[in-house]
């Protein structure tokens, strides 16, 4: 990063996230190649792609989890992501939501929340904490946001699984982020759930940006929002979902040679 | 007296080295002397006899030495046999009656003199290996009195090496020798210089009273073989290193299965290692009782496949009865497997008792042998080889077997596999069978090498998992690596901090090596890796 | 619902019992109504139930399976120990005012730097919690850092014990190599043998107990130990939140330690002698079965649990020395197997209670396979 010129930076000054020519391998294996993306604030993108076109991959480069190969990651126009790891990327504002949902199962619903919640996350902080009067409307309220204000006091792992998605969307507003990465948020759900699902996304996404990335063609129909699809780590056609799903190139992956 | 002695020594040299028509009038004063009743004659006579080459010589001052040879009034002397007949000493005819006898006297300085003629009396035995024994006894203990005699027999020697070994032994008493010129001491000094080893070492340090340029000489000469020692040493300590490398590496292949392959992590492994050695006990208890003596060679490379089978059969039982239900649950896992091993090791002493049981080293597996400055036993030899074999061994059976294929199968992708057609559980089975299989054969080389006791598998279960995590899970050549790096690690160590710390060192080095590389020196890379 | 009442109420059951007992015990022995022995056997106990509760902190809260953890037990009984010989005085067997009576024997002529100090209590006592806290300070920030867990975790933390043994055995390591030390005379004045001190031993451990159980009640209650619990089911989802896992894991395993060590101190002075193989790796394990025995993640069942396998232990040693190791064997294998929540789970199976340590014990291990 030191090594471009300040207008680079300049350049992308509006954008929230920026990937920059963005390589992973393993073992040879190129996961990402040279990928570049641009997300604006407050927009939502879908990501889309076949099995293996690097999307889980991309998602763990920007959360820290992969470091690159090459290539930059830049948040916001001034924080290179590649420098840092998990918990700082998450303390800058990015939280992400897991293709399998992961809730603290022993936890109660609220407490789930709790430990979700924006805030100091040292160990000398937590060990006097007390829960004061505005996390408690701070929970209430996403509670009802995600419709689990019932469960509460139910432990995490004995919700069902869609209640566990939401759950899990609800600890990512929770920590109030500026950005958040969703990845296959409506697997396993009923068409019903789905719907309610796609409406929560639009809802997140008056105040935050979002990056979802889904298999579920239908869904991302619902989102209508830009489309980008993935091919082998880089990115095949960009734009509305009706202009990549006419890309010759995208219906001969999709389809087959 | 040594003007004496020289005369018979020329004497000897001049007649031939075996001549016996020269023998009787040349070992007539020797004979004489011995029949005096002063120690120091009897010591002359002693070493006069010794280099005379007479066929007599060896049996005279065998009987001397044994307290059975007998003089009398005359100077004549007798050997009294076992059976209390005698012999007269000079002709080797029986004696019937011969009269009033006094033993000859023996004090230490005719005992040294003994050691040394009848060590120069076997420069001329007819098995070259005697003879370079003897060669090698007249290095360590130098006379210039043996100078003839050694001239006699580098000069009639037909075996090179022993010849050289006489050379050695002659270019010492060269040394020692006070009217020697300042040439023949500076060959010897080359001659020693060339044959290395700590006792040249010793001899030319411990010269005096030599000429400056010989000093000189012999000064060069001991820091040359100073750092030819170190080297020696270096080796030396690497083949330590490569033999204990050896043992972590058959201890820890199983557990690279076991642990590397399956995740599994097995306490008791330690206890099937201890199996395996209780396994070579009963064989040769076995051997013993039912096989004819010379087959007793045999009882190791029996004990090998029985161990294998009885390792490997509590190895299944264990897999089916207990390990099963905790797949998935490593730490559970940790905790079963141990009080299995506390179980194991009751139940050994139980049935063997708590003391050690002697395991026999077979005659084809003893002995040593010497490269340089090198020692190398064998038993150390055969357990690398094995080891080499049992790795080897086991590359072929993961790479080249329909097991092997199967295993990996399961390892990668278990529902996949199961899908196709692979039986799971019976797989997991095998592979830990094979796993605690070839800890059981590591059992048999550490009965050769360490005590068969309960306690056996205990020395080796950490250093086994050390060596696993090390060499990187799930990689056989890196548990090779990681076996003969700890190996000679340890060795090296071993000389500078003692034993004990040295270990500690190794595995305070071991804890700050995991706290860098978590996944071992050849980690696997890729998402895999973060499964 | 709010769960910060519930924290500040501490549930007096388990230290009333704890220093009832203590306090019974020593009463009873010092009235002649029980033999003198049960003092210090009853001490003994309730020392390892501290180092029980220890091991349970990091392993049944924190995910981490500690196989060394009595090497913290053993740092803070040297600690104690090395006091305890300094109050010997000349009284030792030489007569040497200054030197213990190994280092005559040795031929040393002055006390080891690290051995000043050890005279007075106070530092002592700061030494007990210190040294025991900086090991585990170093090891843990090391080994957290670079993200070293589960099983290989456990395979270092008995390595480190195994290396402290080896350690130990050492003369010149200056603790009395491998006799340890011993021949105690007395305790802050006390004589060490009489019954009244060793009743005061047993009541202050049972006291140390209580306190100890106290504290880490609240901090698995408190919402740091909620941050515990989901680093350790679920380490890498923590990250994700931007909770750093390691300060966790570090912050529980440093004051583990640190208990563990009090416990150590307290040992000593009721056995009368600390030696080498208190670092024996088999005596860590010992401690983790304790634990499973009463159930992890519990704070009663530890106690419990260390209590109960150690009154068999004297028991089975006493009467079938051979069938003891049998038992423990068998111990370790039904309760991974059969019992994997312990006999605090067999309570709970009745009285569903609202820990949540307990209920995902059972899963606790499954991230952390690394």
């Amino acid at each position: 990063m030191s090594a471009e010129p300040e207008g680079a930076i300049g350049a992308v000054a509006d954008t929230l996230l920026y990937l920059d020519g963005v390589s992973v391998s393993f073992d040879g294996f190129r996961a990402l190649n040279s990928l570049s993306l641009v997300l604006a604030p407050g927009e939502m993108r879908a990501v889309i792609g076949p099995n293996g076109a690097g999307k889980t991959t991309m998602m763990d480069v920007i959360t820290g989890k992969t470091r690159p190969d090459t290539g930059r990651v830049v948040f916001r126009a001034d924080t290179d992501l590649t420098k840092l790891d998990e918990p700082a990327i998450a303390q800058l504002g990015i939280g992400r939501k897991f293709q399998k949902p992961t809730v603290f199962e022993p936890h109660t619903v609220w407490d789930n929340l709790l430990l979700a919640l924006a805030g100091d996350r040292r160990p000398g902080f937590t060990l006097r904490a007390r829960e004061t009067a505005e996390e408690r409307a701070r929970i209430e309220s996403i509670l009802r946001t995600i419709r689990l204000s019932d469960h509460r006091a139910r432990r995490g792992g004995d919700l069902s699984h869609g209640q566990k998605q939401w759950l899990e969307i609800g600890m990512l507003l929770a920590q109030e982020p500026e950005l958040l990465l969703v990845d296959e948020p409506v697997a396993g759900m009923t068409d019903a759930e789905t719907e309610q699902t796609a409406e929560l996304l639009r809802e997140i996404n008056r105040t935050r940006s979002v990056v979802v990335v889904e298999h579920d063609m239908a869904f991302v129909r619902a989102l209508g929002v830009k489309v980008t699809v993935l091919h082998e780590g880089s990115v095949l056609s960009e734009g509305t979902i009706d202009h990549v799903s006419e890309d010759p190139r995208v219906i001969e992956v999709y389809l087959g040679r | 007296m040594r003007a004496l002695l020289l005369v018979v020594a020329l004497l000897g040299l001049l007649v031939g080295p075996h001549g016996p028509a020269s023998a009787e009038g040349g070992v007539a004063p020797a004979l004489a002397a011995l029949s005096s009743r002063h120690y120091d004659d009897i010591a002359n006579g002693v070493a006069a006899l010794a280099v005379s080459g007479d066929p007599r010589a060896a049996a005279i001052l065998g009987a001397l030495q044994g307290g059975r040879l007998y003089a009398r009034a005359d100077h004549a002397l007798f050997i009294r046999g076992p059976d209390g007949t005698y012999v007269d000493a000079a002709t080797g005819a029986p004696a019937a009656d011969p009269g009033t006898l006094r033993e000859v006297r023996v004090n230490n300085a005719v005992r040294r003199a003994l050691d040394a003629g009848l060590g120069a009396l076997r420069l001329f035995a007819p098995d070259a290996a005697v003879r370079a024994t003897a060669a090698d006894t007249l290095f360590a203990q130098p006379d210039p009195a043996a100078i003839p005699a050694l001239d006699r027999a580098i000069a009639s020697e037909p075996d090179a090496g022993v010849k050289t070994r006489m050379e050695q032994a002659r270019a010492a008493a060269i040394l020692q020798k006070p009217d020697a010129s300042e040439a023949d001491r500076l060959a010897a000094v080359a001659t020693l210089r060339a044959r290395g080893g700590l006792e040249a070492r010793g001899l030319l340090e411990g010269l005096s009273g030599q000429p400056p340029a010989v000093a000189h000489a012999a000064a060069a000469a001991v820091s040359a073989l100073d750092f030819d020692l170190r080297l020696w040493n270096y080796a030396q300590s690497a083949w330590y290193g490569l033999s204990l490398g050896s043992v972590l590496l058959l201890a820890a292949t199983g557990l690279a299965i076991t642990f590397g392959v399956m995740g599994v992590i097995n306490m008791a492994h330690g206890e099937m290692v201890m199996l395996g050695a209780y396994a070579t006990y009963v064989v040769q208890v076995l051997f013993r009782a039912y096989v004819p003596p010379g087959l007793y060679g045999l009882s190791i490379p029996v004990a090998i496949p029985v161990a294998f089978v009885v390792a490997g059969i509590v190895g299944i039982a264990i897999e089916r009865l207990m390990i099963r239900f905790l797949y998935g649950r490593p730490l559970e896992t940790l905790l079963a497997t141990f009080g299995l091993s506390l179980i194991l090791q009751q139940a050994v002493r139980t049935i063997f008792g708590p003391t050690n049981r002697d395991v026999d080293t077979p005659a084809w597996m003893s002995g040593a042998t010497q490269i340089g400055g090198l020692q190398i036993t064998f038993n150390r030899l055969y357990i690398i080889l094995f080891a080499v074999g049992v790795l080897f061994a086991l590359m072929a059976v993961l790479r080249r077997t329909p097991l092997g294929l199967q295993m990996r199968a399961v390892t990668q992708n278990r529902r996949m596999a199961a899908a196709m057609g692979i039986r799971t559980p019976w797989v997991d089975a095998l592979t830990f069978g094979l796993g605690s299989g070839v800890a059981g054969m590591a059992g048999v080389a550490l009965s050769q090498i360490d005590n068969v006791s309960p306690n056996l598998g205990q020395g080796y279960i950490i250093d086994s998992f050390m060596v696993v995590v090390f060499g990187g899970v799930g990689n056989l050549w890196g548990t090779a690596v990681g076996a003969v790096v700890l190996g000679v690690i340890n060795k090296f160590l071993e000389p500078v901090a003692g034993a004990v710390l040295g270990k500690i060192v190794v595995l305070v080095l071991l804890i700050l090596f995991i706290q860098r590389r978590p996944r071992g020196m050849f980690p696997l890379k890729g998402r895999a890796a973060e499964a | 619902m709010s769960p910060a009442p519930r924290a500040l109420a501490v549930p007096l059951a388990v230290p009333v019992i704890v220093t009832g007992t203590a306090v019974l015990v020593a009463a009873l022995a010092l009235g002649g109504v029980a033999p003198a022995y049960i003092v210090s056997l009853y001490g003994k106990y309730l020392c390892y139930g501290i180092l029980a509760l220890a091991v349970d902190l990091v392993w049944g809260f924190g995910g981490i399976l500690s196989l060394g953890h009595a090497a913290f037990f053993a740092l803070g009984g040297y600690a104690m120990g090395m006091y305890l010989m300094r109050q010997i005085g000349p009284r030792g067997v030489y007569g040497d005012p200054l030197l213990p009576d190994f280092m005559v024997f040795l031929n040393w002529h002055a006390l080891p730097w690290y051995w000043h100090g050890f005279s007075h209590f106070p530092f002592a006592l700061v030494m007990v919690m210190l040294v025991p806290g900086l090991l585990a300070l170093v090891f843990g920030y090391l080994a957290f850092r670079s993200r070293v867990s589960g099983v290989y975790l456990s395979i270092i933390t008995q390595a480190l014990t195994y290396a402290l043994l080896l350690a130990f055995f050492r003369n010149d390591m200056g603790f009395g190599g491998n006799n340890g030390l011993t021949d105690f005379k007395d305790i802050l004045g006390f004589n060490i043998e009489s019954g009244r001190t060793r009743a005061a031993l047993l009541v202050a451990t049972g006291v140390v107990l209580s306190l100890q159980y106290v504290l880490a009640r609240a901090v698995t209650r408190s919402r740091f130990g909620k941050v515990l619990i989901a680093v350790r089911d679920a380490e890498s989802r923590t990250r994700f939140l931007g909770y750093r896992p390691e300060s966790y894991k570090l912050v529980i395993w440093v004051l583990s330690a640190v208990m563990a060590g009090i416990g150590g101190a307290l040992y000593v002075p009721q056995i009368g002698i600390i030696n080498p193989g208190e670092f024996a790796p088999t005596n860590s394990i010992e401690a983790v079965i304790w634990v499973a025995v009463g159930g992890r993640g519990t704070l009663a069942g530890p106690i419990l649990g260390a209590v109960l396998v150690n009154f068999a232990k004297t028991l089975l040693t006493g009467t079938l020395p051979e069938a003891w190791l049998y038992a423990l064997g068998f111990l370790f294998v039904f309760v991974t197997l059969v019992m994997p929540k312990g006999l605090m789970g067999l309570v709970r199976m009745r009285r569903r209670d609202d820990v949540p340590g307990a209920a995902a014990a059972a899963s606790a291990a499954k991230e952390a396979t690394g």
